[in-house]
């Protein structure tokens, strides 16, 4: 397997003052499921546009297997897009739209009525062939444009936050549904998506993005129990700020300073210095305890629920502690929303739990 | 409320009237067997009708016209097109103005159009005839086309365009199987009305055609003797009803595929 199957060397793009890309670096495996995430604005649209040629960097180059691609128009490039509103074209039928990108393919009859069929098949659209744009559902538009993107083949698949305009529960079955299409024909795609649960339960790799700039790119359980600095711990998931300071190193572990809490010794996976004054604690709410006896865990706070939130599947509460000024969230599959009939607790944390970063 | 209904009601029965009854009188005095316009009528005929038919300038005048409106209409709507999708696509500098610029013929009085285009045309040595007619009459609907291919335009994916070429299909393919028929209910309501506003123009037709008389300069002529009226009468009463056919033609068109669902389409391509 190719390890850098697509390259992208110091791409850039500005619009006037705006530095939609701002000089990104970085490499996509063959066959990777690669996720661009971010806000909308960060620039992950822009580099998308840019890998499909309709945006030219305004600095740096692109190769995609080896060769130069940067200079390239669209229809040279063999890449294919799968569009965020799909862009079927409402004037020819689903057979006619698949059909579309392979007349330039130098194909017999034979063989463009057997891709046609097959894409179809894959997709699951069998029985489609005759219908048109607007007679079809948001869900089966979305395969359509995933059928006329894959019958030419490509050696990359874009797509443009394709699920966004679909309903939670199809969008569930499509994220399913797309990962295991991706194992079986071992196209490289790039997703690209603003949902960073979607990105995570998909991805082999994701680049959280912001302000044209990565901000980490790495598998989805790195990026989720790793996070490089605050901004991906607050996109990714949920989590509760502490103010710290650093003190003395002991190897691969640091003493720091918890604002009101004290002093402890915790990994230090970013390598901060000592003595500094700006660094935060991370704790997501899962990993914290709820109860209402006290716990022998590293740290154990006794507090006061302040409100709480039913999901389903688990509760959260917003606990007020004397020690911490902020409100802390916890969230438990254990205890529910009627536990606490006087709202007093205790939170419990593991030292293993908290991630130390740079505030910035 | 009821008696609210009934005033607008009357409103609109009026306002209609005061709209059509003049022009329904060249019909019903086109086949009135007298050679004035006037009451009690004394009889149907279609005698004016073959009398019309029978003049050979007329014949000559018609062909000028479809000649001039044929050539003017697709000019402008060509020019149109062009100016329409940058509108409608990109912001650039200059886009107020130059959009302004276009529709000023729509604005200024016709009569000071054609001086200006008479003048221009003396001067630089030529001959009046169709030609500047023509001219005059691509300025003059390149407006009303753009007014009608922008409202078709506005609105448009143009991720159906990048999509084109991200599958494989250069500009020029991207236009002729995507965009050329997906704008063709415009583009063919705009060549409908331009070439009827051509038609139907008399100012510039006055000031420029020289001997070539178009078929409104013709009318106009043959107004001056009154015994001719009766054919008169019937001509017009031909041109309203081929007028307003295609005027209602061109209003179908423009609305094809924007109603309810703007992803339903009419007109289907087969290739």
């Amino acid at each position: 397997m190719n390890e850098s199957f697509i390259q992208i060397n110091g791409i850039s793009k500005h619009f006037g003052n705006v530095k939609a890309v701002d000089n990104v670096s970085f490499e996509i495996k063959e066959g990777e499921f690669f996720s661009l995430l971010g806000p909308s604005g960060c620039g992950k649209t822009t580099l998308l546009r840019l890998l499909a040629g309709f945006e030219y960097p305004t600095s740096g180059n692109l190769l995609l297997d080896g060769s130069d691609i940067t200079a390239l128009p669209p229809d040279k490039r063999p890449t294919n897009m799968v569009f965020q509103n799909y862009a079927i074209f409402p004037h020819i039928n689903v057979e006619k739209n698949v059909q579309f990108g392979l007349r330039k393919l130098g194909l017999t009859n034979d063989e463009i009525f057997k891709r046609v069929k097959d894409v179809l098949s894959l997709v699951k659209l069998e029985g489609y062939e005759e219908r048109y744009s607007s007679q079809l559902s948001g869900g089966q538009r979305q395969r359509v444009a995933l059928a006329r993107a894959l019958v030419r083949q490509p050696k990359v698949l874009l797509l443009d936050e394709p699920l966004g305009a679909l309903d939670k529960k199809l969008r569930d079955e499509m994220q399913l549904e797309l990962r295991t299409l991706q194992k079986e024909i071992g196209i490289t795609f790039v997703f690209v998506t603003h949902d960073q649960q979607e990105a995570i339960s998909m991805s082999d790799r994701v680049a959280v993005m912001s302000e044209g700039k990565i901000q980490q790119m790495s598998s989805p359980n790195e990026l989720y129990k790793n996070p490089q600095n605050i901004f991906v711990s607050d996109f990714i998931g949920e989590t509760n700020f502490l103010k710290a300071k650093t003190e003395t190193k002991e190897g691969e572990y640091i003493n720091v300073n918890i604002e009101d809490l004290g002093s402890f010794k915790i990994k230090n996976n970013l390598k901060i210095s000592e003595n500094a004054s700006d660094v935060i604690c991370s704790v997501r709410p899962e990993t914290m305890m709820i109860d209402k006896e006290k716990s022998d865990w590293d740290i154990c706070l006794e507090g006061k629920i302040k409100q709480t939130s039913y999901l389903g599947e688990m509760t959260k509460f917003y606990v007020e502690t004397k020690e911490i000024e902020k409100i802390i969230t916890v969230s438990s599959q254990y205890f529910d929303n009627q536990s606490f009939q006087d709202g007093k607790c205790f939170i419990s944390i593991n030292l293993n739990d908290i991630s130390l970063l740079n505030k910035k | 409320m009821e008696q609210k209904n009934n005033t607008l009601l009357v409103y609109t029965l009026l306002y209609f009237a005061f709209l059509y009854i003049p022009v329904l009188f060249l019909p019903i005095f086109s086949f009135n067997d007298a050679n004035y316009m006037s009451f009690p009528l004394s009889g149907f005929t279609t005698e004016h009708y073959e009398e019309m038919w029978a003049k050979t300038n007329l014949h000559k005048a018609l062909w000028a016209s479809i000649k001039v409106g044929i050539v003017a209409s697709v000019v402008s709507t060509t020019i149109a097109l062009f100016a329409a999708k940058a509108f409608a696509r990109y912001k650039f500098r200059g886009q107020n103005i130059s959009y302004g610029a276009i529709m000023i013929p729509f604005l200024i009085p016709e009569i000071i159009l054609a001086v200006a285009i008479l003048v221009i045309w003396l001067s630089l040595g030529f001959k009046l005839g169709l030609v500047p007619v023509t001219l005059g009459h691509i300025l003059f609907c390149t407006p009303f086309a753009m007014l009608i291919l922008i409202a078709r335009i506005e609105g448009f994916d143009f991720s159906l365009e990048e999509a084109s070429r991200d599958l494989g299909e250069n500009a020029w393919g991207t236009f002729y199987r995507v965009s050329l028929p997906l704008y063709l209910p415009g583009i063919i309501a705009s060549l409908l009305l331009s070439f009827i506003i051509s038609f139907d123009e008399f100012v510039l037709a006055f000031f420029l055609t020289g001997s070539d008389a178009t078929l409104p300069m013709y009318m106009w002529a043959q107004m001056r003797f009154i015994q001719k009226l009766p054919h008169v009468l019937a001509l017009g009463a031909v041109i309203i009803v081929f007028t307003t056919f295609i005027v209602l033609l061109a209003f179908w068109l423009r609305n094809l595929g924007q109603g309810k669902d703007k992803a339903e389409f009419g007109i289907k391509i087969h290739e």
